[in-house]
């Protein structure tokens, strides 16, 4: 069986102790978009604030467990300051790296999207430990997913 | 005056089981019970020796399976007190027997602007069903708050309910653990006019259960948490109640007759059991209640009881300040769920951790957004005990939560 350090790697540990980008910004001219994890009552709130092609800031509030607001802190990190197209690209990437098992879930067989293997995750590869206990696999992703809808608001606003 | 734990703990295979290499310390009772080998090896019997589809074939094994489905029947009305066996229904659980009120009661006694009384601590299979009604229908609901010790407020009892047509309570939280004042409400709402829902998922696996008594209209109850098979859910309603509400779902079974332009219902209770039920769980649940009637429900009561005290004592002993309890501070006035948080950790964080010392607790909002927004929580932890958990079983659970503690506070240094 997996052992607990394989999920609670120290960096998340230290994200979830220390949240990076807590806070709100201001609605408009930032998207404010919800997330929730039903099974959990995980919640989550991003605030994206997009000029033209650049994630200008991101911030988070909610609640959750270490791996949901790890990482939310993570993600925040990662995508703050690089364009759209970038942070889409790095979404492609986690969720790859969460995908294989969170297809199996559901049942779904398609193929995975392609990740583009020039993709540094960095400090998010810690969270792959997560794939090896999938009822949590769905706390790690709520964030992205989260950002994901936001992005889509934001091109579309 | 309680049992032997130990002899009761041997009745059920899945105790055996280790996880991660430990003995399996089972706290999850009130989402879901452990089966007795007698509840399992009956249901095999069926399939073995008499199996056949219920009220149709006329052939031995048929008849067979039909008297023992319709004997498993009369078992939980005398387990609950029904005045016969024809007020007991089954569906496939709580939440669809609540759903079955709600649409075949609520649908053909509800208008624009009647009202309904709910509690803050009912589960989402007693709020949703009726928010749905709102939707649909544009009635009124109305909530009953609970006091600094989680005990229902019921100062403003009389006024809640003027007016109300329907009032539904959670017997026992499945949260809080709180046993609420089900007689009290009841004889208010009736005093109103109002019918009474019980929720007594909670309740009737753990209390000598009588509907008589607790004044009743209807009571909902769910045989995988008393120790039977899951797929099997159980509605005590008062005949006359029953006999003038309009079927459920429709289909075989639940007509005497059906023609190109309409149908005529059955009688009471198969109208409302469209199709083919779960016949071996059924009689499974059968078995479970004469195992929880040769223990004796007194005493399942009185063992919960003094396992709760013990909670309360030692947990706080062992955990001290940063350990929440939610609940009434007597084990009087609740049964054997305790809900927590501790040192701020996150409950999934806190199972997931105490999942390596094989020690099973809920984890999450219990299916009460409403009462955990209350709360101001997102979420608790939960431990619920049932006949075949011991102060041992608490022990291991204070030891894995010291440890979970430590895990995630204790040393930031590496």
């Amino acid at each position: 069986m997996p052992g607990l350090e394989d999920l609670y790697r120290e960096i998340i540990l230290d994200h979830y102790r220390n949240p990076r980008n807590r806070g709100e910004l201001p609605a408009p001219p930032a998207q404010r978009v919800e997330g929730f994890n039903p099974l959990c009552g995980d919640e989550i709130v991003v605030y994206l604030l997009v000029e033209g092609d650049q994630v200008v800031d991101v911030k988070i509030t909610g609640q959750g467990c270490s791996i949901s607001q790890s990482s939310a802190s993570m993600m925040s990190a990662a995508v703050k300051g690089k364009t759209v197209e970038e942070a889409r690209a790095l979404i492609r990437a986690f969720k790859g790296m969460m995908s294989i098992h969170e297809s199996r879930l559901e049942g779904d067989d398609g193929e995975p999207e392609p990740v583009d293997p020039e993709i540094k995750l960095g400090d998010l590869a810690a969270l792959q430990g997560v794939v090896k206990f999938p009822v949590r696999i769905k706390c790690a992703t709520l964030s992205w997913n989260t950002l994901a809808q936001g992005l889509d608001e934001a091109a579309s606003a | 005056m309680t049992f032997d734990v130990a002899a009761v703990k041997k009745d059920f295979p899945i105790l055996d089981v280790e996880v991660h290499g430990r003995r399996l310390v089972y706290l999850d009772s009130a989402s879901s019970s452990q089966k007795p080998q007698a509840v399992l090896d009956v249901m095999n019997e069926v399939y073995e020796t008499t199996y056949a589809n219920v009220h149709r074939g006329v052939y031995a094994i048929a008849e067979e399976a039909t008297a023992r489905m319709e004997d498993a029947r009369a078992k939980v009305a005398r387990f609950v007190g029904a005045g016969a066996a024809r007020e007991i229904l089954f569906g496939k659980n709580v939440t669809e027997m609540i759903n079955l009120v709600a649409y075949s009661w609520g649908r053909h006694n509800l208008r624009e602007g009647d009202a309904v009384l709910l509690t803050m601590m009912e589960h989402h299979a007693n709020v949703v069903p009726w928010l749905m009604l709102r939707d649909e229908r544009g009635i009124e609901l109305r909530w009953l708050d609970f006091d600094d010790d989680y005990q229902l407020d019921l100062t403003d009892l009389a006024r809640m309910v003027e007016g109300v047509k329907l009032v539904g309570v959670a017997a026992m939280s499945n949260v809080l653990g709180t046993l609420n004042p089900v007689r009290r409400i009841a004889d208010a709402a009736h005093a109103a006019g109002a019918v009474v829902l019980v929720d007594a998922a909670q309740y009737v696996p753990h209390n000598t259960t009588d509907v008589a008594a607790l004044g009743a209209d209807f009571v909902g109850f769910t045989g995988h948490k008393m120790l039977g098979p899951t797929g099997i859910g159980c509605l005590w309603g008062r005949a006359e109640l029953l006999e003038a509400m309009p079927p459920f779902l429709g289909g075989g079974e639940m007509i005497s007759d059906v023609r190109i332009d309409g149908f005529t219902p059955t009688e009471l209770p198969w109208k409302f059991e469209a199709g083919t039920p779960p016949i071996a769980e059924i009689i499974g649940l059968g078995a479970a209640v004469d195992y929880l009637t040769d223990l004796g429900m007194d005493r399942v009561r009185a063992h919960e009881r003094e396992l709760t005290a013990y909670a309360l004592r030692a947990l706080p002993d062992r955990l001290g300040d940063e350990l929440t309890l939610y609940g009434p501070a007597s084990p009087d006035d609740r049964g054997g769920v305790i809900s927590f948080s501790y040192k701020g950790i996150h409950p999934h964080d806190i199972s997931q951790v105490l999942d390596e010392r094989a020690v099973c607790v809920r984890a999450g909002h219990h299916c009460a957004k409403p009462l955990m927004r209350r709360l101001g929580v997102g979420a608790t932890a939960r431990a619920s005990f049932y006949i075949y958990n011991d102060e041992a079983d608490i022990d291991s659970l204070a030891d894995a939560l010291a440890h979970t503690g430590e895990f995630f506070l204790g040393d930031t240094r590496k």
